[in-house]
C-alpha cells in the first residue's frame, strides 16, 4: 500500500529530479496557444474606450461617428457612468467591435466622450496630502528604546508605483454557442474565474467553460475577471459573435495592473553591539483609489522592541491598483533595510556582522544565519567588503548591499483527479493553471513518483474549470496545493490498482508498492507484474481518485508547510560622474521546503532576481501632477532590464536536511522582495550616500551625490 | 559580429519611415473623402489603399494569398489573418522583440514592418524554424536551459537567437549579450537565454 507521506531523500525517483518543463518544446516552437493567441470564426475584434482625463463628469458619449466605421458591428457604452465621476485615466467607459482590428481601433477613436473636467491628484510622494485617519501600531516603549541606544539615525526612503507590465495583456477571447459562454481568459484563476461574473450576465455557472491553456504573465494582476470580461460576454451575447477584446500596451500599463507605492520616515535606534533597540516609522503611499495599507516596518526584525509604525493613505486620481509578487513585502523591506544599513554605516559596523547579529531579532535566526554565510562565501564578501564610501579612488565606485525577506507560501486548497486507465495510462485533470512556473511539469512528477512511472508517462491537464477546483496561482501558493491534491489522488488510485493486482496474484494489496513500472512484493523491485499489465486487470473501468488539499490537514501532516527566509547580497558598480549604476553580481539563497523540480525553483528565483533588479533601476510609473497622464505608458520609456542590465546571477537554494522534512512550500514571491534594498544597499555602500527612492536611476544617483557633498 | 537587429539601413526598411507612413495615412483617412482619396490615389499610382489590396506573402515557405488594408502590420496579417500567432503582440511599437521574424533571413520587428512591404520576400516566423517534434538547435537548448517562464517572450528570442547563432559560431557571453539586446522578457528568463544562446553557438561551432 502506498501513502501520501512524502519519500524519504534516497527514495525519491522523480520528485527533486532537474527534468525540463514539459511545455518548452511548445513555447520554444510556437506551437503554445496563448489566450490572447485564439481565433475564432467570424470573430470581433473589442477596443476600449476610456477616461483621456484623471477626473471629470462623463456628460454624455457620443457613438455616431464610431458606428458609421466600416467594419464596426457594435458599440458598447457603461450607461452607468453616464453623470458619474472618472476617476483615473484610462478607465474604460465603452468598447468598440468590429471585424477587424484596425476598424476597432479606428471606430474607438472616434466615439466623442463629453467630459466636465474636475480637479485632479496625482501625486503620491508628499505625505501632506494624505487624507483620512491614520493607521497606528506601537509596541514597547519607544523613548526608553531611542534613550538606551548608542546610535540614532533618522532617514528618507522611497519605492514608487509600479506597473505588472505583463507581456501578455489582460483580456480574453469570449463566444457564446448554443446559449453557453466560452472564454479564454489570460487569468491566474481558472476555477474561480466564472463565479465572478455575478448578476451581469444571466449564463448560470455550469454552462460558462474557462480554458486558459497558456498565459503570458500575471504576476498577482489578473485574478479577477474584469470589466472586459464582462463587455466582451455581453458584446458576444448581442452580436451572436465570437469577440477578442486585449488590452493595447499604453492600456495594459495603465489599468492592468500597480503595486501601490511606499515612502517613509524613519528612526533607528542601535546599541554599541549593533542590536536593533528602536524603530519609529511614519510611513506613506498610494496605489489610487482605496485604501492603503502600511507596509511591514521593521520587517523580519520582528522581534526588535520598540517599534512604532504610522500608516497614511493618500488619494490619487490613479487606476489600476492590483496584488503585485509578495504584496507590501517589497516595500517593507526596502524601507526597513535601507534604514538599518544607514544606522549600521553610521556606526561603523560591517553590514554583513550587523545583519548576522541581528538575526537574533527574527523568527528564523538560524536559518538566516547559515544563507547569509552562504551567500557571503558565493559572493566573496569578505574580500570585497569595505565600510561604507571607502572605494578607493577614480569615479566609478564599487559596493555591496545585503538583505533579507520571507514570506508564508502554504500550500492553496486544492482538488485533483487521478485516472488510471486499463491501457496503463495515467491521466491528471486539475482546474490550476501554469503562469510560466512549472505547474504542469510538477504535477506529473509528483503523480509519477507516486504510481511507480516515468514522468513521460504521466499526462496533466490543467487550465480548464470544469476540471477539479483548485485555488487562484498568488501568494506562493499553487505548488504546494496542487502538490497535495495530486499526491493524495493519486495514492489513491493506486490503492485501489494494488487492491485487483493482490486479489488476482492471490495476496493482499498491503504486501504490494509500485515502483520502477512494476507492481511488486514490497521491497521487492523488479517483480511482480508490470504496470501495463496491472492495468490491464482493470479491463474496462478505469480508476478514477479525487484528492484534496485541505492546507490545515496537510500542514499537520507535514506535507506542505508556510515561512521561509531568504538572504541577498547585490554587488554594484556606479559610475559617479553619470551616475549610472551597473549590476556586477547578485547573489540569492533561499529555502522553500521540499523542492520537487530543482531547475524549475532555480528558474523561478532567477527570475526574481531580474524582476527585483528592474524595479530597483528601472520600473517607476510616472503621472504629470499637472495633467494627471501617466507620462511613460509604453515600453520605450517604462524601462524593463534587458540581457545586458542584469549581471552575473547566481542561485542558491537551500535544501536537503532540515529543509526536506518541512514539506513543500511557495517560491513565486519570496526572493523578489529583497533585490529592491540589497541594491539600494550596495550603491550606498559604493558610493558613500543614500539614493532615498527606488528606481535608482541616474538623476537620483547624481542628486543625492549632489546633496552629500560628494559633487559640487 | 553583426547584431540579431539590422538597423534601418541594413534592411532597407526605416521605422521611422513607417510611422511617418502611417501617420500621413491616418490624417489622410480622416481629412479626405473617399472620392478625394481615388482621385488622389489615380494621381499617384504608387499609393494604395485605404481599402484592402490583394497580396501574397511567403510565410514559412508557403505562399498566402489574402487582402489586407495598406496600414495593416506583418505582424497583425499573421496573426488576425493567417493564424500565424507564434509571433507576439507586446509593445507594437519595436521596442520588446516579441514579434521578431525573419525576413530575408535577417530578424525584423513584424510590428514595424507593413504587410504590403513583405511582399516578395522570406518571411519565417518561429513555427517556420522547428516544430515539437524536430526542434532546431536554438529551441533545443532553450528548452534544456530553462530559458522560458511564461514563454510569451520566448518566440521572439528564439527567433532572434536562432539568427544570431546562425551568424555567430563560438559566440562568447558577452555577444550574446549584445546580440539578444533586441528583445526583451518580463519574467525575467535572461540567465537562461544566455546559456541556451551559447550552448547553441558552440554547437553551430563545432558543425
Amino acid at each position: 500500500m502506498a501513502n501520501v507521506a512524502w519519500p524519504a531523500e534516497g527514495d525519491r525517483q522523480v520528485i527533486g529530479e532537474r527534468i525540463p518543463r514539459v511545455d518548452g518544446p511548445a513555447k520554444v516552437t510556437g506551437a503554445a496557444k496563448y489566450s490572447y493567441d485564439i481565433n475564432r470564426p467570424d470573430m470581433l475584434w473589442g477596443k476600449l474606450v476610456t477616461s483621456p482625463k484623471a477626473h471629470a463628469e462623463l456628460i454624455a458619449v457620443d457613438t455616431s461617428a464610431a458606428a458609421a466605421v466600416a467594419g464596426v458591428q457594435a458599440v458598447w457604452v457603461d450607461e452607468d457612468l453616464l453623470g458619474e465621476e472618472l476617476r483615473y485615466v484610462g478607465q474604460v467607459v465603452a468598447c468598440v467591435a468590429a471585424d477587424t482590428e484596425e476598424a476597432a481601433i479606428e471606430g474607438a477613436e472616434k466615439v466623442a466622450l463629453q467630459l466636465k473636467v474636475l480637479e485632479h491628484q496625482v501625486v503620491d510622494t508628499d505625505v501632506s496630502l494624505s487624507s483620512g485617519r491614520p493607521s497606528n501600531r506601537e509596541d514597547g516603549n519607544l523613548e526608553e528604546g531611542f534613550a538606551g541606544a548608542d546610535v540614532v539615525v533618522q532617514g528618507e526612503y522611497g519605492i514608487p508605483v509600479i506597473t505588472h507590465c505583463c507581456l501578455e495583456p489582460h483580456g480574453q477571447v469570449t463566444e457564446i454557442k448554443d446559449d453557453e459562454l466560452y472564454v479564454w481568459p489570460s487569468t491566474q484563476n481558472v476555477s474561480r474565474y466564472s463565479n465572478q461574473f455575478g448578476d451581469e450576465i444571466d449564463i448560470p455557472q455550469n454552462k460558462i467553460h474557462v480554458d486558459t491553456q497558456y498565459m503570458g504573465g500575471g504576476f498577482g494582476s489578473k485574478f479577477n475577471i474584469d470589466k472586459w470580461g464582462i463587455i466582451g460576454t455581453k458584446i458576444s451575447q448581442d452580436t451572436g459573435r465570437p469577440v477578442k477584446i486585449m488590452l493595447d500596451r499604453r492600456e495594459e500599463l495603465m489599468i492592468g495592473g500597480n503595486r501601490p507605492s511606499g515612502f517613509a520616515n524613519i528612526k533607528v535606534g542601535l546599541k554599541q553591539d549593533g542590536t536593533i533597540s528602536a524603530v519609529d516609522a511614519e510611513v506613506w503611499g498610494s496605489g489610487g483609489q482605496g485604501a492603503f495599507r502600511a507596509p511591514p516596518i521593521p520587517y523580519v526584525f520582528t522581534k526588535v522592541p520598540n517599534t512604532r509604525l504610522v500608516g497614511k493613505g493618500i488619494q490619487t486620481n490613479r487606476g489600476g491598483v492590483r496584488a503585485w509578487r509578495a504584496p507590501n513585502h517589497p516595500q517593507g523591506c526596502l524601507l526597513t533595510m535601507s534604514a538599518v544599513d544607514d544606522a549600521a554605516a553610521a556606526l561603523g559596523m560591517d553590514a554583513l556582522e550587523f545583519f548576522m547579529h541581528n538575526a537574533a531579532q527574527t523568527d528564523r535566526p538560524e536559518v538566516y544565519r547559515e544563507e547569509l554565510q552562504i551567500a557571503a562565501n558565493i559572493i566573496g564578501y569578505r574580500q570585497k567588503a569595505h565600510a561604507r564610501g571607502d572605494s578607493g579612488p577614480g569615479p566609478i565606485k564599487r559596493g555591496l548591499g545585503i538583505a533579507m525577506h520571507t514570506w508564508g507560501g502554504r500550500g492553496h486548497p486544492s482538488e485533483c483527479d487521478v485516472t488510471i486507465n486499463s491501457d496503463g495510462s495515467v491521466e491528471v485533470k486539475i482546474g490550476s493553471q501554469d503562469l510560466g512556473t512549472g505547474n504542469r511539469t510538477i504535477i506529473g512528477q509528483v503523480v509519477a513518483e507516486t504510481v511507480g512511472l516515468p514522468f513521460e508517462a504521466i499526462t496533466v491537464h490543467l487550465g480548464r474549470n470544469s476540471y477539479p477546483a483548485s485555488g487562484a496561482s498568488g501568494g506562493s501558493t499553487t505548488v504546494g496545493g496542487v502538490s497535495v491534491s495530486s499526491r493524495r489522488a493519486a495514492t489513491d488510485a493506486l490503492n485501489d490498482l494494488l487492491g485487483t493486482v493482490a486479489s488476482r496474484l492471490g495476496t493482499t494489496a498491503d504486501k504490494l508498492e509500485a515502483s520502477g513500472g512494476r507492481i511488486h512484493e514490497v521491497g521487492k523491485p523488479g517483480g511482480g507484474v508490470s504496470w501495463r499489465e496491472a492495468c490491464s486487470m482493470l479491463g474496462p473501468n478505469s480508476i478514477t481518485k479525487r484528492g484534496i488539499n485541505n492546507p490545515g490537514e496537510s500542514q499537520q501532516e507535514g506535507l506542505i508547510s508556510a515561512g521561509v527566509g531568504g538572504v541577498q547580497i547585490a554587488d554594484v558598480s556606479v559610475d559617479t560622474e553619470t551616475g549610472v549604476v551597473t549590476m556586477n553580481e547578485m547573489v540569492a539563497v533561499q529555502d522553500c521546503g521540499l523542492i520537487v523540480n530543482m531547475r524549475l525553483a532555480e528558474s523561478q528565483v532567477y527570475g526574481a532576481l531580474i524582476m527585483g533588479i528592474t524595479y530597483a533601476l528601472y520600473e517607476e510609473a510616472i503621472y504629470d501632477a499637472k495633467t494627471g497622464l501617466m507620462l511613460n505608458a509604453d515600453m520605450e520609456f517604462y524601462r524593463l532590464a534587458g540581457i545586458k542590465d542584469v549581471g552575473n546571477l547566481k542561485v542558491h537554494m537551500m535544501s536537503g536536511q532540515g529543509y526536506d522534512e518541512r514539506g513543500i512550500i511557495g517560491l513565486g514571491e519570496p526572493p523578489v522582495i529583497s533585490p529592491g534594498a540589497a541594491i539600494s544597499n550596495a550603491v550606498a555602500n559604493a558610493c558613500g550616500v543614500r539614493v532615498p527612492s527606488l528606481p535608482l536611476t541616474p538623476d537620483r544617483v547624481i542628486a543625492a551625490l549632489q546633496k552629500g557633498g560628494d559633487i559640487a | 559580429m553583426s547584431t540579431n537587429h539590422k538597423s534601418a539601413d541594413e534592411s532597407g526598411v526605416s521605422r521611422r519611415g513607417f510611422l511617418k507612413g502611417l501617420g500621413v495615412g491616418t490624417v489622410t483617412t480622416g481629412v479626405l473623402s473617399d472620392a478625394s482619396l481615388h482621385e488622389a490615389q489615380a494621381a499617384q499610382p504608387g499609393v494604395k489603399g485605404p481599402g484592402s489590396v490583394p497580396i501574397v506573402l511567403n510565410i514559412n515557405g508557403q505562399s498566402k494569398q489574402l487582402d489586407v488594408e495598406p496600414r495593416v502590420t506583418l505582424l497583425d496579417a499573421l496573426r488576425n489573418r493567417l493564424d500565424v500567432t507564434g509571433p507576439k503582440k507586446v509593445c507594437d511599437r519595436g521596442t520588446c522583440g516579441a514579434c521578431t521574424v525573419l525576413v530575408d533571413g535577417d530578424p525584423m520587428y513584424a510590428c514595424s514592418l507593413l504587410a504590403v512591404e513583405a511582399q516578395g520576400r522570406e518571411v519565417t516566423t518561429v513555427e517556420g524554424l522547428g516544430s515539437t517534434e524536430k526542434m532546431n538547435a536554438v529551441q533545443e537548448a532553450f528548452v534544456d536551459r530553462d530559458a522560458q517562464q511564461c514563454g510569451f517572450c520566448t518566440p521572439g528570442f528564439v527567433t532572434a537567437c536562432s539568427a544570431f547563432v546562425r551568424d555567430n559560431p563560438n559566440a562568447s557571453v558577452e555577444e550574446v549579450k549584445a546580440g539578444l539586446g533586441g528583445n526583451l522578457c518580463r519574467c525575467g528568463t535572461y540567465a537562461g537565454m544566455v546559456l541556451a544562446a551559447a550552448d547553441a553557438s558552440k554547437k553551430k561551432g563545432q558543425a
